[in-house]
């Protein structure tokens, strides 16, 4: 039951705060839900067991029995960290946008909560059709995130982002809906069981693009791959994150894109595996490009909301790249690679807003010496900016370390151009450090009659938790990586007939219909 | 002392110093941030003291402590241990550390007490030896690259330390983009030699090398340890990553003294010492080392030759110095390169730190036209920086002298080395003793031209103190590796304890010909005869007739220029990398993304627009036409699946 109420409970929130009366409780109620969810998130660990890479605390129940389609959750340690990771972020951005976000206050915190529920869902959910309702119900709260709360040209990143993301997911479905059409002769009825979809074996011809298991391979790829977003069809994001208010280009950051690298490592890979595995270089080629050109046109922005957007493209590479090294080393570094993405890129949204609330600019040359002036922000803006560029002890140098390690094992010359973005990491992110920071104070922060006041107590308590999440997770990986490690092996090593099982706990949900036993066949192991 | 507890005091106490005085940072009384800070040091130092005597109480064969605190990173095969070793090697670098580390920490409370950051300066000089320890003491290469970039990272914010000045901080972004490129190239080598030996450990690499050097270019070997030299070169300033050094100078002069001088500069040396049977496997790596450093060595010489800030000729004094240490890795005398890294720890600190006393003397002044005559205002600083010259330009007895004896005969020597590489080196050692006593004749000697309202000054013992511990141990210091050919003939006949310490410890290079002692007495001459000639030379030239210089220099004519002006290697870097980059990238910016990618996405839009208006058409309401698309579509569908 945990996990349809970690899944569910913030729709309910959401429904509380939309007939709440009073709206100066608002934020303090909305935060305190999130606080809760968060709580009864970390609940999930009482139940997980890292030993095993089967999907564990499943429920599953019949919905549309004529199509095999269920409501179906379960959670391993591939999905683990990414819903605690959600779980983790929603209550540090109601903080964060505690004075950001006034109009609409009702419509934004339930958006955020609505978001919640689509995200987590889409971690957890186990049946193709159930994945995409969660899939897509993401877009609506962001796509009025950014489209009521956003800067001024939100319209048009709005649209922007809708059409990328939709373009993708509509072929996806049709490949889901094609593959539940498959099942029937495998397990003899439809099912859009993502557990019936790995026993499917799918033919493949390699050197042909117009062969099935390519096809379907692409059109599950294609979605995931803008959503994360892969170049080159990362160019709505730059929009979307420079439109968005702070807290939604911190989940979309923070959360959002990891439902692309997701969806491939749980389901394209092992859906497609020999597809994958031929057309792998191309994946380990756009991931390499993305990291370089990502940096590089990062070096180059005036504005630094569109730098970190940019960074972005840059460090979502590596995770494909950590994907598609088919080893450990890769699968396990781009797994957290994600999260730490989400810490670092997710604080650097946070502290770009926060300057932004004090100056009402994100323009790179109108600061200058901010060191001098805003000390505790600086602090913590290098703190994380440390982070970002992967120097040892932080978050970051773990993943990025595995991946490259991974990467370099797999095919050395991707290795070589993605070594380059250690370098080029530091470029952009040093430079626009030294323009902000240091130096002569900028007409922004010399302006005499705004003075810039340090972060106050709130700010600080939205930053500290980030920052040692960083150290946690830079000096003691093993406290996360022993969670993921079995699911991950199993991944690996198995790639090519991969399979799903579980140890159902529900048995009267299962045994009402013959036509729904999928995971019988793998339980006494 | 429990072994554990002895270390986490020795790596820790620093940490504690850096957290004090972090929380702290805006206070301004330098004697309380200087006193937290340097007692933070001198525990790690009187730590690594104890850790030291257990060593020395150990079986000369078995001396090892190491220390493992957690697992750090584990995935697969790949294990990683936050662990940490003293061993012959890292006991000497310990006490360097530590030692070094201390007392120009004392140095500081006097040389910062007016700067209002103090608090954060000594943080981060805290900070840096934490790192120093960790590079040092990592009992593998993951670890060890933990330091390697967080010393970086220090020495980033410590050349960045007056940020307000854009110059200082775009030397800080310089120095450590540079140390990335090089570390960047040090992950590539983890990554060979983990893949080849399947650990990073350092004893169990060593232990699994093969028996024969590995002769092929492409072998794993010698790709791996390329790699690591190129970090090598990054981090201890070599051809061609050793750009970074001489901006660095930005920083306080302190940690110019600590960082870029006695330590972490020394790095890179420090890694191939540590993975010393390993790069003696790969000659052809070894062949690109000592060529490397020789160039570098004569190369910063010749610049040095010209310079005109005290801290920018110590700062190519260093990057020679170090090239020096990598000849000596280049011909496999490992022993050698950790000797002058040590000696040169102790002498090159000693002047910067004396540097430091003249600058501070002369009210931040740092040009050297307008010293001279110092000497009778600094009496200390002066004879302590006397001191450093001597050893530098290799006196004997002085510590430099033994250490670049070693080196220079071992280049010779060496069935690695080369007579071409002993030249090299032997003219780099002269040109040293030339700037050296230039630098010496400019500063303190000769006729004063101290501006007026200038009053020079000697420094506070808090200042002086360490400048003469260190003057004792430039003369001192080089006692403890007295060469054979030497010893003999000295009475008691000292041995060479150096040698003797480290041998468990250090390979020897392999069919290393019987030494002629006749031979070795003949090179040590000559390269002591050279060096003292040209001492003498610089002397006549800046003190007794100081217009010469500028006569030689304009008869040099372009020749002079280009030296002056470093051979323009930065303006080439600007002008053929850095430059075409932003103007690439601003190009892929907006002819890729906004004008190809974005437009693209536009047409298609319009694309979809023009079908809607289609689809409009259709849409007529009209049934019969309706029943015909569906009649179409059901034919169309029944084709597809009939024909597959």
């Amino acid at each position: 039951m945990i996990l349809s109420a970690v899944v569910f409970l913030p729709i309910v929130f959401a429904l509380v705060i939309a007939f709440w009366p009073n709206k100066s409780t608002l934020k303090p109620l909305a935060f305190g839900f999130a606080i809760i969810e968060f709580l009864l998130s970390l609940g999930i660990f009482k139940y997980f067991d890292p030993a095993t890479a089967n999907l564990q605390m499943v429920e599953q129940y019949v919905w549309i029995e004529r199509f095999g389609i269920s409501y179906f959750l379960g959670i391993d340690g591939i999905s683990l960290w990414l819903v605690l990771l959600t779980t983790f972020l929603t209550p540090i951005v109601l903080l964060g946008s505690w004075t950001s976000i006034d109009q609409k206050l009702k419509g934004f915190l339930a958006s955020v909560f609505v978001l919640q529920t689509a995200m987590i869902g889409t971690f957890l959910a186990m049946d193709a059709i159930f994945f995409y309702l969660f899939w897509e119900l993401s877009l609506v709260p962001m796509y009025f995130m950014i489209g009521i709360w956003g800067g001024q040209r939100r319209i048009y990143a709005t649209i922007k982002f809708f059409i990328y993301t939709m373009i993708g997911s509509v072929l996806m479905l049709v490949a889901i809906i094609y593959m539940m059409f498959l099942t029937k002769d495998v397990v003899g009825h439809m099912s859009a069981s993502l557990l019936d979809f790995y026993k499917l074996n799918i033919p493949f011809v390699g050197g042909q693009f117009f062969s099935l298991q390519t096809l379907l391979f692409f059109a599950f790829a294609l979605a995931f791959a803008i959503k994360v977003p892969v170049f080159p069809f990362h160019t709505w994001l730059p929009d979307a994150h420079v439109e968005a208010p702070t807290p939604g280009s911190v989940i979309l950051a923070g959360v959002m894109l990891k439902m692309g690298t997701y969806g491939l490592m749980r389901w394209t890979i092992p859906l497609f595996p020999e597809a994958a595995d031929y057309w792998g270089w191309l994946f380990m080629l756009v991931g390499a490009i993305g990291i370089v050109y990502g940096a590089l046109v990062a070096m180059v922005q005036p504005d630094i909301k569109k730098l970190v957007a940019y960074s972005s493209v840059s460090h979502m590479g590596y995770i494909l790249l950590g994907l598609f090294a088919f080893n450990q080393f890769g699968a396990t570094g781009g797994l957290y690679q994600m999260l730490n993405h989400g810490i670092s890129t997710g604080a650097l949204f946070l502290l770009v807003g926060m300057i932004y609330e004090r100056t009402h600019s994100r323009e790179i040359s109108k600061y200058g010496g901010l060191a001098g002036v805003l000390p505790i922000f600086t602090i913590c803006f290098f703190i994380i900016t440390l982070s970002s560029i992967a120097v040892p002890m932080t978050n970051g140098f773990v993943g990025e370390f595995l991946i490259l390690l991974g990467t370099y094992k797999a095919d050395k010359p991707f290795a070589f151009i993605a070594v380059t973005g250690v370098v080029l990491g530091a470029v952009y992110m040093l430079w626009m450090f030294k323009k902000v920071f240091f130096g002569e104070k900028g007409e922004l922060v010399a302006d005499e009659h705004h003075p810039l006041h340090d972060l106050n107590s709130r700010e600080i308590a939205v930053l500290v938790p980030m920052i040692i999440m960083v150290f946690w997770m830079g000096l003691f990986p093993n406290h996360f990586l022993d969670y993921t490690k079995a699911s991950i092996d199993h991944l690996v090593n198995n790639k090519n007939n991969y399979e799903l099982t579980y140890q159902p706990t529900n048995q009267s949900s299962i045994t009402e219909t013959q036509s729904l036993q999928v995971g019988s066949t793998g339980v006494r192991q | 002392m429990n072994h554990q507890l002895l270390m986490s005091i020795l790596i820790l106490s620093p940490f504690v110093g850096f957290l004090i005085n972090g929380f702290r940072y805006k206070k301004h009384s330098a004697n309380l941030a200087g006193t937290i800070a340097t007692a933070a040091a001198a525990i790690s130092f009187l730590s690594a003291i104890l850790l030291f005597i257990d060593l020395l109480g150990m079986p000369a064969e078995s001396r090892k402590i190491s220390v493992s605190f957690f697992d750090w990173i584990t995935v697969a095969d790949f294990k990683v241990k936050a662990g940490f070793l003293v061993d012959q090697i890292s006991a000497v670098m310990i006490l360097i550390v530590t030692g070094v580390g201390s007392l120009i920490h004392l140095f500081s409370v006097g040389y910062m007490h007016h700067d209002k950051g103090v608090a954060k300066y000594f943080a981060y000089l805290n900070l840096f030896l934490f790192n120093m320890l960790l590079l040092v003491l990592g009992d593998n290469l993951l670890v060890m690259f933990v330091g390697w970039e967080g010393v970086g990272l220090c020495s980033y914010l410590l050349i960045g330390f007056w940020f307000t000045d854009k110059e200082k901080a775009a030397a800080g972004m310089k120095a450590f983009i540079t140390n990335r490129i090089g570390d960047a190239a040090f992950l590539l080598g983890m990554f060979v030699l983990f893949l080849t030996f399947g650990t990073l450990t350092f004893s169990e690499i060593n232990a699994l090398i093969p028996q024969s050097p590995e002769t092929s270019w492409l072998g794993a070997i010698t790709i791996g340890t390329l790699f690591l030299f190129i970090g090598a070169t990054g981090k201890s300033a070599q051809i061609p990553l050793y750009v970074w050094l001489p901006d660095a100078m930005a920083g306080p002069t302190p940690v110019s003294a600590l960082i870029h001088a006695a330590t972490m500069v020394t790095a890179g040396v420090y890694m191939i010492i540590r993975l010393n049977p390993l790069f003696l496997m790969a000659p052809n790596t070894l062949m690109v080392i000592a060529i490397i450093g020789a160039l570098t060595a004569v190369m910063a010489a010749s610049i040095g030759l010209t310079q005109w800030d005290i801290k920018k000729v110590l700062a190519y004094s260093t990057v020679s110095q170090l090239g020096y240490m990598f000849l000596a890795c280049g011909v496999g005398a490992f022993g050698a390169a950790l000797f002058h890294l040590m000696t040169h720890a102790f002498f090159k600190a000693l002047m910067f730190l004396g540097s430091g006393s003249v600058i501070h003397a002369m009210h931040e002044e740092q040009d050297i036209r307008k010293m001279g005559g110092l000497k009778k205002y600094l009496p200390i600083t002066h004879f302590t920086f006397f001191l450093g010259w001597v050893a530098i330009i290799g006196m004997p007895p002085f510590a430099g002298f033994f250490s670049k004896d070693e080196i220079l005969w071992m280049s010779f020597h060496s069935p690695l080395g080369h007579v071409g590489l002993w030249a090299l080196g032997a003219i780099g050692a002269t040109m040293t003793a030339f700037y050296m006593t230039r630098l010496m004749a400019l500063t303190f000697w000769g006729k004063s031209r101290v501006p007026k309202d200038v009053h020079p000054h000697e420094s506070p013992a808090v200042m002086t103190i360490p400048l003469i511990v260190l003057g004792i141990l430039s003369v001192i210091g080089g006692w403890i590796g007295i060469p054979h050919v030497i010893g003999s003939i000295l009475p008691g006949h000292p041995e060479n304890i150096w040698e003797h310490w480290l041998s468990p410890v250090i390979k020897a290079v392999p069919n290393l010909g019987h030494a002629e002692a006749s031979q070795e007495w003949l090179l040590m001459g000559v390269s002591v005869t050279l060096a003292a000639a040209s001492a003498a030379l610089a002397y006549h030239f800046y003190v007794q007739d100081p217009e010469k210089p500028k006569r030689f220099a304009a008869a040099m004519g372009k020749f002079y220029e280009v030296v002056y002006n470093k051979y323009f290697v930065d303006e080439g870097y600007f002008a053929w990398i850095i430059n075409p980059l932003v103007r690439t990238s601003k190009n892929i910016w907006f002819y890729v993304d906004v004008n190809f990618i974005d437009k693209a996405t536009y047409v298609l839009s319009d694309i979809v627009r023009g079908g809607g208006q289609f689809v409009r058409v259709l849409q007529n309401g009209n049934i019969q036409q309706y029943a015909l698309y569906i009649a179409i579509g059901i034919v169309t569908t029944l084709a597809f699946v009939l024909m597959r």
